[in-house]
């Protein structure tokens, strides 16, 4: 029952990737992104690791994903941008892509399948990852905050209006 | 009065310094004076010094100062005076004066007459200075200074691009002898720490065993040297076409002087050649074959000043030989008649071509015993001692030269025998020039008769060529002792009567006309061998094709800088990756992603093939 | 609860194709949100690597480095997004390829 769970969670993960990423509209493409993350967090809950199936869920589905439709929104493409979205995603472009992507494929089935063993099924606890993260890993932990701080001064710069800026005398 | 030794080389140069300042802008006459002059003063003080050394005959040296100081290397500019450098002086001077005097009405005509005593007198003083030379530093400065005037001279007439050519040859003909020369000089430093003449031979005698590598090898690079100044076998080429020269510059330079430095070299420095037996053999060898091969082509030549180059060639080839079997005094001998008989010829060679508006050819002369009576008779007296006739200077040199040949050991008559075939020969080639220049009907009419400035030295070298075989040469205590013995008997009346042969055979081709050797002579083998004779055996034609041809080659190649194209590749290269990489950045983002898959790829690749 | 037990491979194989999915997507799309999107699925993918390999030891560590990513793509997301709307703001479009000025 489990292993099949995997598989299924696995092919709608995959599936709804290659949707999310050939869509010509932005939000379409959004849903089906939040579909393959949502795939994903069951496939990571079904490995074993609840905590990173939440997080999952909360950080990248819920909040990452927000971020995404706020700035469609704030762009307001509109039905015009389908149209030179898909004008864009016509044949031609897709032939180098396709070549390298297929070469890539092919190697990294052949690497993978060298690997064996099975996963060990074993329940990881969130205990367990927080007292390992507050233990060997809290550097670690100090330097994401670092680059999450830097993220949010960086954000809040870029994100400024230009006349802001200009106000400013920055430019 | 030896203090005065000094003056005698200082004289001639002081005299080229002040003609060099003036830049030909003094009157001819002063010019004359000046150029003869200093000459002539150099002279007497010369015959002043050897009258007052000869009677308290001791070598004695001059230091003037020290020329450098490196180390222990201190050579001086340092005099040294012995029997030798007494009669190199009195030819070197006297010769020179003569010649002096007569170029002074030679030359009259030219317009570049300051420059040509300027450089005739720069002559004379670095002659000097390799003759009275007491360390071989020095020697090797007055060495490569006659060098240059002798290029300065043989250009003379720079206008005619032949000249230059001519002069440029010589210059770097000799230069090849010269390196080897300045290489021996190097070893004979490194290895006895000294290059002072006297003393070298005494530290040879002490560090090296007679016979051995080191002193083969250091005589073998000065005979490089002496075989390039002295025109032998295999550097002789240069000497033919310098005459380019002016006649009184092949009288003094090419035929009196300059080109017998080799053998006062090795006069010079036979304490180190007497311990190398090979290398004395190997003079002897090639005295004996340049002699022979410049006799051939003597015989051959129609230009009368070629004649008497190949002559000069042939008769220094004697003098190498003396020196070869051990006979050193024989050697100088030969050397000091040699530059009276020879200068004598070439001066009335140049009378001759002076009062026939410079002809050349001498089947377009003749006749001229009657027309010119005092070159005539110059020239046959000069003739006469070239060919070694009894009684004549030559004769009292070659004899002793051939008889002491004889008694060498085991190659003795084998070098005997080529001597004595090239004295038929020189006779044979100096009357050959005789009964057709001065014989038969006149071609060319003189114009002119030579004055007293160029009928005066022919006179007086005249007299020497006859009496200089009884000028007694105080060398006894400048050679060994032993030296080798005259041989007697049968051997010695063939030495002493063999040139008259020659002459007979001479009369009867040339002049009788008795024989006719003209079937036999323009036969197609004898013809063919008469061409390659002609030819100076065939020697410019092979260094042509053997150095000067792959050099040119060489050359033209260099000139389209292969090895640069090389790096202009390389540039090119590099430009060209440059631009493609440069085209990489385009800014286009999904190029970018595309070759870092591009790469990716790559990289899992190997990354998998290595596991 | 029984955790799963599947082969690893399986689990690699499926980080390794949505991987190069998002790389595909990268090289395909001129918009620059598809592409901040394609950045995520990349990252999405690296992240399932490290957990399954956490779970194949049953050790934690691969879900502390999937923290990590988090953080580093919430990080990239908020530049990311600040730029596209600058982008918008100064050229008019999103065309990445029209939005280049550092061409060669």
């Amino acid at each position: 029952m489990i292993p099949f769970l995997f598989y299924m969670a696995a092919a709608i993960a995959l599936v709804s990737t290659v949707l999310a990423l050939t869509r010509s509209n932005a939000a379409h493409a959004l849903i089906y992104l939040i579909i393959s993350l949502l795939a994903v967090a069951v496939v990571f809950f079904l490995l074993g690791a609840p905590f990173a199936a939440a997080l999952e869920i909360v950080i990248y589905a819920g909040a990452i994903m927000v971020l995404f439709v706020f700035v469609i929104m704030m762009l307001n493409l509109g039905e015009e941008g389908d149209q030179r979205e898909r004008g864009w995603l016509e044949p031609g472009v897709w032939i180098v892509p396709a070549i390298l992507a297929a070469a890539l494929m092919i190697e990294t089935v052949a690497v993978i399948s060298m690997t064996e063993g099975m996963t060990s099924g074993e329940m990881v606890s969130a205990k367990a990852v927080g007292i390992k993260l507050f233990g060997p890993y809290v550097l670690a932990v100090e330097i994401a905050s670092m680059l999450l701080l830097a993220g949010l001064v960086g954000a809040y710069h870029v994100g400024r209006r230009l006349s802001e800026r200009r106000r400013g005398g920055i430019s | 009065m030896l203090q005065n030794t000094v003056l005698i080389p200082l004289l001639p140069l002081l005299s080229a310094v002040i003609l060099i300042a003036t830049a030909g802008r003094l009157p001819k006459r002063l010019v004359a004076t000046l150029g003869a002059g200093s000459v002539g003063l150099s002279a007497i003080l010369v015959a002043q010094l050897s009258i007052a050394w000869l009677d308290n005959p001791v070598p004695y040296s001059l230091h003037l100062w020290t020329w450098m100081s490196v180390g222990d290397f201190q050579p001086g500019i340092a005099f040294y005076v012995d029997g030798l450098t007494v009669v190199m002086m009195s030819v070197i001077t006297g010769v020179g004066f003569l010649i002096h005097l007569y170029s002074t009405e030679f030359m009259q005509d030219d317009d570049d007459y300051s420059r040509y005593f300027t450089y005739m007198n720069l002559f004379v003083g670095a002659m000097l200075i390799l003759v009275l030379a007491d360390n071989l530093l020095l020697l090797y400065l007055g060495w490569e200074g006659v060098g240059v005037c002798s290029y300065l001279l043989v250009g003379f007439w720079y206008k005619d691009p032949a000249n230059g050519a001519a002069a440029r040859k010589a210059f770097i003909v000799t230069r090849i002898g010269d390196t080897a020369m300045a290489l021996g000089l190097f070893l004979l430093f490194t290895e006895l720490r000294t290059l002072e003449i006297q003393q070298l031979a005494a530290a040879a005698n002490l560090q090296w065993e007679p016979g051995g590598n080191l002193p083969i090898l250091a005589c073998a690079l000065l005979l490089g040297g002496a075989v390039g100044k002295s025109a032998q076998l295999p550097l002789h080429t240069w000497l033919p076409d310098a005459m380019a020269g002016p006649t009184p510059v092949s009288a003094l330079i090419h035929a009196a002087t300059m080109v017998t430095a080799g053998v006062y070299l090795i006069a010079r420095t036979h304490a180190l050649f007497l311990m190398a037996p090979p290398v004395m053999l190997a003079v002897a060898i090639i005295g004996v074959a340049t002699l022979l091969l410049a006799a051939f082509t003597a015989l051959n030549q129609t230009d009368i000043k070629r004649i008497l180059a190949y002559s000069t060639i042939s008769q220094i080839g004697y003098m190498f030989l003396a020196l070869g079997v051990g006979a050193f005094s024989a050697g100088i001998f030969h050397l000091m008649t040699h530059a009276f008989f020879k200068a004598l010829l070439f001066l009335a060679a140049g009378a001759v071509i002076h009062c026939l508006h410079h002809e050349h050819n001498i089947f377009r002369m003749g006749g001229l015993r009657t027309r010119l009576p005092v070159v005539f008779w110059s020239f046959l007296i000069g003739s006469a001692a070239l060919a070694a006739l009894p009684f004549t200077s030559g004769w009292y040199s070659k004899d002793e030269i051939l008889l002491a040949t004889w008694t060498m050991p085991w190659a003795g008559p084998w070098l005997w025998a080529g001597g004595i075939l090239g004295a038929i020969l020189t006779a044979l080639y100096s009357f050959r020039l005789v009964f057709i220049v001065f014989w038969g009907e006149a071609k060319t009419e003189p114009d002119r008769q030579p004055e007293w400035r160029m009928a005066g030295p022919l006179a007086l070298l005249c007299l020497l060529s006859v009496v200089g075989g009884f000028i007694a040469q105080p060398l006894d205590q400048v050679f060994p002792a032993h030296q080798p013995e005259h041989a007697t008997g049968a051997v010695a009346w063939i030495t002493m009567g063999i040139a008259i042969l020659g002459v007979i055979v001479a009369y009867l081709i040339y002049l009788s006309k008795q024989w006719s050797v003209e079937a036999g002579l323009n036969s197609p083998g004898m013809s063919r061998l008469r061409e390659f004779w002609y030819s100076g055996w065939g020697m410019d034609r092979f260094y042509d094709s053997l150095f000067v041809s792959p050099y040119k080659t060489l050359a033209r190649i260099m000139r389209n800088e292969p090895i640069d194209q090389l790096y202009n590749g390389i540039v090119q290269l590099s430009l060209w990756l440059h631009g493609w990489l440069s085209d990489q950045q385009s800014g286009q983002l999904r190029r970018y992603a595309a070759s870092m898959v591009v790469g990716l790829i790559l990289l899992v690749a190997v990354l998998a093939g290595a596991r | 609860m029984g955790g799963l037990v599947v082969p690893l491979e399986h689990v690699l194989l499926l980080a390794g194709l949505l991987f190069i999915c998002g790389l595909t997507g990268l090289m395909i799309r001129r918009n620059v949100i598809f592409i901040l999107m394609s950045l995520e699925v990349m990252l999405n993918a690296a992240a399932l690597a490290f957990v399954a390999a956490g779970a194949y030891w049953g050790e934690p560590d691969g879900q502390i480095i999937f923290l990590l990513i988090l953080a580093v793509a919430a990080a990239e997301v908020s530049v990311g997004l600040g730029l596209v709307l600058q982008i918008q703001r100064r050229f008019k479009t999103l065309d990445l390829d029209q939005a280049s000025r550092m061409g060669g």
